[in-house]
């Protein structure tokens, strides 16, 4: 889906935990998440620190977005 | 490491397999096997699920090939088999404690059941159970349609939480199928038929044939994926989540005993269930030929975790243990769609970069107009593929006199669709909600080609 | 037109292009669509030959476009000439055959593909490189000719041969059997060995070096360029999209938990966090216990929020949904080329695309 909408014009971050499909598939701005069940979270830390971690993978979405790169890159 | 434990010189492990089939099953006032009939004492049976406390009410029913019943949801499908080695039980370290390890696996006789197999449904867990048709156009897509079953209708108490419902079917389905084997495999046996399955030695152990090699014939090894992500999408190695475990080595006739359990339901077409496992064809005809057209080196288990580092870690390991089998070639087995494709490829890759060939097999998710990309990764090196079929086509079943457990869940079932129901009672449904009938392990004929 | 015929069996009408249809070479390209009684150049010969392979056929009419015509006005020519050809009530069109000729290809393909959701067979002809092939060989007959008119009897004879098959309901079922184009679709067959033996003796023949066939060559990804960079962000629209499911409690668009046929465009309005009770997931792909417990776990509204105040990008008011669980990739496309169009309407400027 990232690959489309790029396609069409706008810029994509895609998060996602299974990056070589991401890879494979052919989004450019990619984002290694957690872990299939909860991408952006992790039930096991206290939720203070889970937030954290959510803001932080955001922030590095957000990053990518203003990085200007000439192939598919992952932002870990 | 599970090995042979030789009592003197270098015996394989080995196991007899003995084979008592059954025609047909009933309701009656023992349980035993009577002229070629599995009779099951309903009242036992039932009073031993229930002394599960979360268990509210069991309600069993049979059903047999060629009867227009239509079982779902089906969670898991078990062959009774029973032991006959005093320190190795069936289901091990599931309904007793064991460790693979501690005293290797011993040589003896195991006895199953055939022809019939216990199966279980109850109130759906999650989106990916599925259904079996004992006759009609879906009875061909599986060999269930081909068995009797005990069907244990299973109702758990209120408000459990979602990851202990599950649990709870699970146990109940290998206690009934430990129950019914005890109780009609023990004792004398007349009739049945019988196997030897000789297991290869661990090459790593002193006196093995490792370096030696039997002149002129290609040596095979088998990497088995198991499917471990999560509630409904887990696979248990005597007794341990295969999430939590590393690649290891296994005795294949392991699989013979239930040392392999599903709690597994993802997708119904796909998923293996506990007799899909114990009796894992890709093990069995590497056996059976083993010494006479190939050297079978062995078998690898790994699993199929959620995070790319598991994945990485993993595939990794597991080609190292198939590397050191020293094979010429190397069959992988995939459970599961999706991400698992990953794993696949990871798996494919590092062994062939190893200089070893590799065959997979795995079915497609093409799309019901099969117009779709099949897999979401690929690998150069993933040059020999068997697929077992295209999950999304679209099968229509007609409806059925009988439905053993709930049907109205079909819309719910991964492949089904709140539009799948058509107005003369039949459904219009994805094979993916058709239990075993993309199976990964080679027991069916179905695959796909390009038109 | 429109009137029963008189005393055949079956009825089929024929497209053609400016050239076949007698009007004129490339200078008359663009002329307008219009219809002939009966068949018309190369019709004469389908027609002839299907007769002598004792289908009773008549062609009632020839609908003829001129290449460029068609090319430039493709909507607008499909929305006239598709109720001309109701009309005839043919039991088959045949289109072409339109060797390479690009635009005659395109035409073919257009036509045949708008009919066939109608109920009404279409079949072409056309020659491998014509570009007309790749965009309608999964959906349409294509049956595969020369490249130049000198291959018209030998492609008119496969038409015929693969029409009558059509007229007589049979079902086809590889194409490529009948003289098509391989359509590039899977389609399940029960083989005569199970998977095991067929596993085991494709890995003993590629042990031995000898030759083996895949049963699934695995494709080739193309890669889209990446977009410009964001400069700055404040001010930018942004929107998010996912893939894992999650939809407001009670699924109300049904999205399929598997091989989803659609997806949903949900409010954000005044949300400021996700919760069990006003958010779950459908997808069931996963153990989606922890994305039910917190749905912001898959679709970060809470700290989108929180950014929103520290990086001043404004957050567009909708999201996107799909189950991404066996979603076939054509599918996941589609959605996509969807929900694009719409974003860059809407002025979305930039996405971010959680998935499981």
């Amino acid at each position: 889906m990232a690959k489309e909408i790029e396609r069409a014009g706008i810029p994509v971050a895609h998060i996602c935990s299974i990056i070589t499909i991401s890879q494979t598939v052919g989004a450019n701005r990619i984002v290694p998440a957690v872990a299939i069940p909860h991408p952006l979270g992790n039930p096991r830390l206290p939720p203070e620190e889970e937030k954290e971690l959510r803001r932080n993978l955001l922030k590095k979405a957000f990053a990518a977005l203003q990085t200007p790169i000439q192939e598919q890159t992952v932002f870990s | 490491m599970s090995y042979a434990r030789p009592h003197a010189g270098v015996h394989p492990v080995t196991h007899h397999w003995r084979k008592i089939t059954v025609r047909d099953l009933e309701f009656s006032s023992a349980t035993r096997v009577e002229n070629g009939k599995l009779l099951i004492d309903k009242g036992e049976l039932t009073a031993l699920l229930r002394s599960d406390p979360n268990i509210k009410d069991v309600k069993l029913a049979i059903a047999r090939p060629g009867e227009s019943v239509r079982i779902i949801p089906v969670k898991d499908v078990i062959e009774p088999r029973l032991s006959r080695i005093p320190d190795y039980p069936i289901f091990p370290g599931v309904l007793s404690a064991w460790d693979p390890d501690a005293g290797g696996i011993l040589s003896g006789e195991i006895v199953s059941l055939c022809g019939m197999v216990v199966t279980t449904v109850g109130s759906i867990v999650g989106f990916q159970e599925g259904l079996i048709d004992m006759s009609g156009p879906g009875a061909r897509y599986s060999l269930f349609s081909g068995k009797h079953h005990l069907v244990l209708d299973i109702s758990v108490k209120e408000g459990m939480e979602r990851h202990e419902h599950e649990k709870t079917v699970r146990l109940a389905g290998f206690k009934a199928s430990d129950y019914i084997a005890r109780s009609s495999l023990d004792g004398p046996l007349s009739g049945g038929s019988r196997e030897t399955l000789i297991n290869p030695i661990d090459p790593g152990f002193h006196g093995s044939e490792k370096s030696a090699g039997r002149k002129g014939k290609p040596k095979i090894a088998y990497l088995y994926m198991l499917q471990s992500q999560g509630l409904l999408h887990d696979t248990y190695y005597c007794g341990v989540d295969v999430k939590k475990m590393l690649p290891r080595r296994i005795v294949p006739t392991e699989v013979l005993f239930g040392a392999i359990v599903s709690g597994n339901c993802v997708s119904a077409c796909d998923k293996n269930t506990t007799y899909h496992h114990q009796n894992n064809p890709i093990l069995l005809e590497l056996l059976r030929r083993h010494g006479t057209d190939w050297d079978f080196v062995g078998c690898v288990i790994t699993n199929e975790n959620v995070t790319l580092g598991d994945k990485q870690q993993s595939s990794t390991l597991a080609a190292e243990l198939i590397a050191s089998l020293f094979p010429d070639g190397v069959i992988v087995s995939k459970e599961g769609f999706g991400n698992p494709d990953a794993d696949l490829m990871m798996n494919c890759s590092k062994i062939e970069a190893q200089g070893i060939k590799t065959v997979l097999l795995t079915d497609e998710f093409a799309g019901q107009a099969g117009a779709s990309q099949s897999l979401v990764d690929g690998h150069p090196k993933a040059d020999a593929i068997v697929s077992t079929g295209n999950a999304n086509e679209v099968i229509v079943l007609p409806p059925m006199e009988k439905v053993i457990g709930d049907d109205r869940v079909i819309t719910e079932l991964a492949g089904g669709s709140s539009k799948c129901r058509l107005p003369d009672g039949s459904v219009a449904i994805e094979l993916q909600a058709l239990i075993g009938s993309t199976n990964q392990l080679g027991f069916e004929r179905m695959s796909s080609r390009f038109k | 037109m429109g009137d029963a015929s008189r005393n055949r069996e079956y009825r089929i009408v024929h497209y053609v292009n400016q050239f076949f249809g007698g009007v004129g070479g490339e200078e008359k390209a663009n002329c307008e669509p219009f219809t002939i009684q009966g068949p018309q150049g190369p019709g004469r010969l389908l027609e002839k030959l299907f007769r002598e392979e004792k289908a009773d056929v008549e062609i009632v009419a020839t609908v003829v476009c001129g290449d460029s015509y068609f090319a430039e006005n493709q909507e607008n020519v499909l929305r006239e000439l598709i109720p001309v050809i109701r009309e005839y009530h043919p039991d088959l069109v045949v289109a072409g055959p339109a060797f390479n000729a690009g635009r005659y290809g395109m035409a073919c393909g257009a036509i045949c593909s708008s009919l066939q959701p109608l109920g009404i067979p279409a079949i072409t002809a056309m020659y491998k490189e014509n570009p007309g092939l790749d965009p309608y060989r999964k959906t349409v007959l294509i049956v595969e000719s020369a490249n130049i008119v000198s291959g018209m009897e030998e492609a008119i004879r496969k038409m015929v041969r693969l029409g009558i098959k059509i007229l007589r309901g049979e079902e086809i079922e590889f194409p490529k059997a009948e003289g098509c184009f391989e359509q590039g679709i899977r389609k399940n067959y029960f083989h005569a060995e199970p998977a095991v033996g067929r596993a085991i003796a494709m890995l003993l023949r590629k042990i031995n070096g000898d030759p083996f066939e895949t049963e699934y060559p695995i494709p080739f990804f193309d890669r889209v360029d990446p977009q410009p960079a964001i400069a700055d962000l404040k001010g930018i629209t942004v929107a998010l999209v996912t893939s894992g499911g999650i939809v407001p409690t009670g699924n109300p668009d049904h999205i399929e938990s598997s091989s989803a046929s659609k997806y949903g465009k949900y409010p954000l309005e005044g949300l400021e966090t996700l919760n069990s009770r006003t958010h779950q997931s459908a997808h069931g792909g996963y153990d989606n216990t922890y994305a039910n417990d917190d749905p912001n776990r898959v679709l970060p509204i809470d700290m989108m929020r929180e950014l929103e105040k520290e990086l001043g990008f404004k957050p567009h008011p909708w999201y996107y949904a799909t189950v991404g669980n066996g979603t076939s990739v054509d599918n996941a496309q589609k959605f996509a080329k969807e929900i694009a169009v719409e974003m860059i309407r809407d002025g979305v400027q930039a996405v971010i695309l959680t998935s499981t």
